[in-house]
């Protein structure tokens, strides 16, 4: 085994090594502990470090510097949010179920670690290979549903009602092309194994990759994938469940001290882990960018890839203001479904087709409705002098 | 086509942040207890009493006549009139307070009291890092501590401070020409006598 091969499956290699130590009574349940322990450390760290690079990188898209206070250059802010939130009272309100609004954090949280137990983090790298792995993940994905309501509707606040009421909606009309979207990569990949996705993109043409976001159905399927993530995450532009502006908050309104931090953490934890799976399906997963990068370690690709993903949703965060109501579900009913489908078509295309013809063929089946509806949508925007009936 | 205008904004934002790094003048934060802002002449925050000289009790200005504690809004001056006349700066007799007091945080920093101060005695201030941790008797100033010197004065509001010493000046020197001319045609009326012995 050459060094760089001991590089790239170094963490496999210590695992086997560890677990090798331990008689082998014991050797399944330490197996799953060194697998799992190590998941429940690195994300909460990259959290951690998530929140001061979102404060500051939204600070500088503000022309600000952000948290600059805490240690050299503010990096020991999650530090000091930390023990804020873990010295807070914990207020549960007199008239809210009690047990619900204990468990709704807790639930979010548990529900979201379990989705990373499929993601290939490198070569070998994934807690469980399951042959359903797609699948597993977008049904625990979705159980995150449940705990916001559970939040919602346990707070007894009317906003944190209304909160939960929009999340539901937005995070059920979302997961459509969400998941449909997947489905095209799934299509082409013909498995629902992530690791088997991944190693079908990990092939190059000359030096580049063959991963799906470089074909014209990939680059529309992945648009949509990152755009329906946005609004599962319930981030920015599609923060209508928690925004603040207008309803306080939303389904967090009643939680305080580290409940508040465990719903935080749910919130970013399922940010990473569709982004995982947006790179899994559409960015080559833990594979390299160009064939002369392969010697560097596949989870550090992996990871690399993350960070982008996560930076390009603070840069968005930072420049689009939030929807309306009307708008979200237009978007998602009108656009995204129609979208998903022609995506899934284009795809199809794809498949049965051979040399430039598919490019051709499949470009034009994703960007002639494309045009057609963006056009219709903006055709249908009436730009006049707003009148205002009561405050004049 | 649809989207463009989402690129078009996620550039600027792009600028925003590149620029930030380049040049120091996209950032406009001042942070503040590094880097302060130049102060303007015309700040204004709460009063002091201006004194002459080297000593701040001797030197008061003030001559206890309380306008400014009926004339203030919030009622923030306590004002306490000594019973026996000093001497001021000038050697002239006045009466002084006995206690001055001012409670700043009732002041409301309008000013009301140095508009109407006949003897250009009390000023406004520039200090505002006031902060304390006795909310009652840290923000009542005795007169000890309102007290501060014509060159504070100078420094803080140049132009204005130069004004007041100029019409400070004019009317003493008138002042002492009308007590030259009381003196000189009676050598023997008595009744400046002192007074002029004290300014000599």
């Amino acid at each position: 085994m050459s060094s760089i091969q001991i590089a790239d499956q170094i963490f496999v290699l210590l695992k086997h090594w560890l677990v090798g130590r331990v008689p082998v009574s014991l050797q399944p349940v330490v197996g799953i502990l060194i697998t799992v322990i190590p998941i429940i450390c690195v994300f909460p760290a990259l959290f951690a470090i998530t929140t001061i690079l979102e404060r500051k990188g939204l600070g500088r898209i503000q022309n600000r510097y952000g948290p600059n206070r805490t240690g050299p250059f503010g990096i020991l802010q999650p530090l000091a949010d930390g023990v804020k939130a873990l010295t807070k009272e914990d207020i549960i309100p007199a008239n809210a179920d009690k047990v619900v609004h204990f468990f709704a954090p807790v639930v979010l949280v548990m529900l979201v670690f379990l989705a990373y137990a499929v993601l290939p983090m490198g070569r070998n790298m994934a807690a469980v290979d399951l042959d359903c792995g797609v699948l597993f993940f977008f049904a625990i994905g979705s159980g995150t549903e449940v705990a916001v309501f559970m939040a919602g509707w346990s707070s007894r606040n009317k906003y944190a009602l209304l909160g939960a009421m929009r999340a539901i909606a937005q995070m059920i009309s979302y997961e459509i092309p969400l998941i449909l979207s997947a489905v095209a990569a799934i299509m082409i990949a013909g498995t629902l194994n992530l690791q088997q996705i991944v190693t079908q993109q990990a092939g190059y043409s000359g030096i580049f990759p063959h991963w799906y976001v470089f074909t014209p159905w990939g680059f529309a399927a992945f648009l949509l994938f990152i755009i329906s993530a946005t609004a599962e995450s319930n981030r920015s532009p599609f923060d209508l469940p928690e925004g603040e502006s207008e309803i306080i908050a939303g389904y967090y309104i009643e939680y305080s001290g580290f409940k508040f931090a465990l719903f935080f953490l749910g919130e970013y934890l399922g940010m990473f882990s569709i982004s995982a799976i947006a790179i899994t399906l559409f960015l080559g997963g833990w594979a390299a960018p160009f064939s002369f990068l392969t010697w560097v370690p596949s989870w550090l690709w992996f990871f690399a890839k993350l960070v982008t993903m996560i930076l390009c949703f603070i840069w968005v965060r930072g420049t689009l203001p939030r929807l309306r109501q009307d708008q979200l579900m237009n978007f998602a009913w009108k656009f995204m479904l129609p979208m998903a489908l022609v995506v899934l078509t284009s795809a199809a295309c794809w498949r049965y087709t051979e040399g430039w013809q598919r490019w051709a063929i499949s470009f034009l089946v994703v960007i002639i409705p494309y045009s057609w509806l963006g056009h219709g949508m903006m055709s249908n925007r009436k730009l006049e002098q707003r009148k205002y009936r009561f405050a004049e | 086509m649809l989207g463009g205008g989402i690129l078009k904004g996620l550039a600027v934002t792009a600028r925003n942040v590149v620029e930030g790094f380049v040049s120091k003048e996209r950032l406009t934060t001042v942070q503040y207890p590094e880097e302060r802002v130049p102060q303007v002449e015309a700040t204004r925050d709460f009063p002091f009493l201006v004194f002459d000289g080297e000593d701040p009790m001797a030197g008061l200005r003030c001559v206890a006549c309380q306008i400014c504690e009926k004339e203030c809004p919030p009622k923030c001056i306590y004002i306490d009139k000594s019973s026996d006349k000093k001497p001021d700066a000038t050697g002239k007799p006045q009466f002084y307070p006995a206690r001055f007091d001012i409670d700043i945080s009732v002041c409301m920093s309008c000013q009301i009291c140095v508009e109407v101060c006949p003897f250009e005695a009390i000023k406004m201030d520039v200090e505002f890092e006031l902060s304390t941790n006795d909310r009652f008797g840290g923000l009542l100033y005795d007169k000890h501590k309102l007290a501060k010197s014509n060159e504070y004065y100078n420094h803080v509001h140049p132009t204005e401070a130069a004004a007041v010493d100029t019409k400070l000046a004019v009317e003493r020197a008138k002042a002492a020409a009308r007590a030259a001319a009381a003196t000189q045609p009676k050598p023997a009326a008595v009744s400046p006598a002192p007074e002029s012995g004290a300014q000599a």
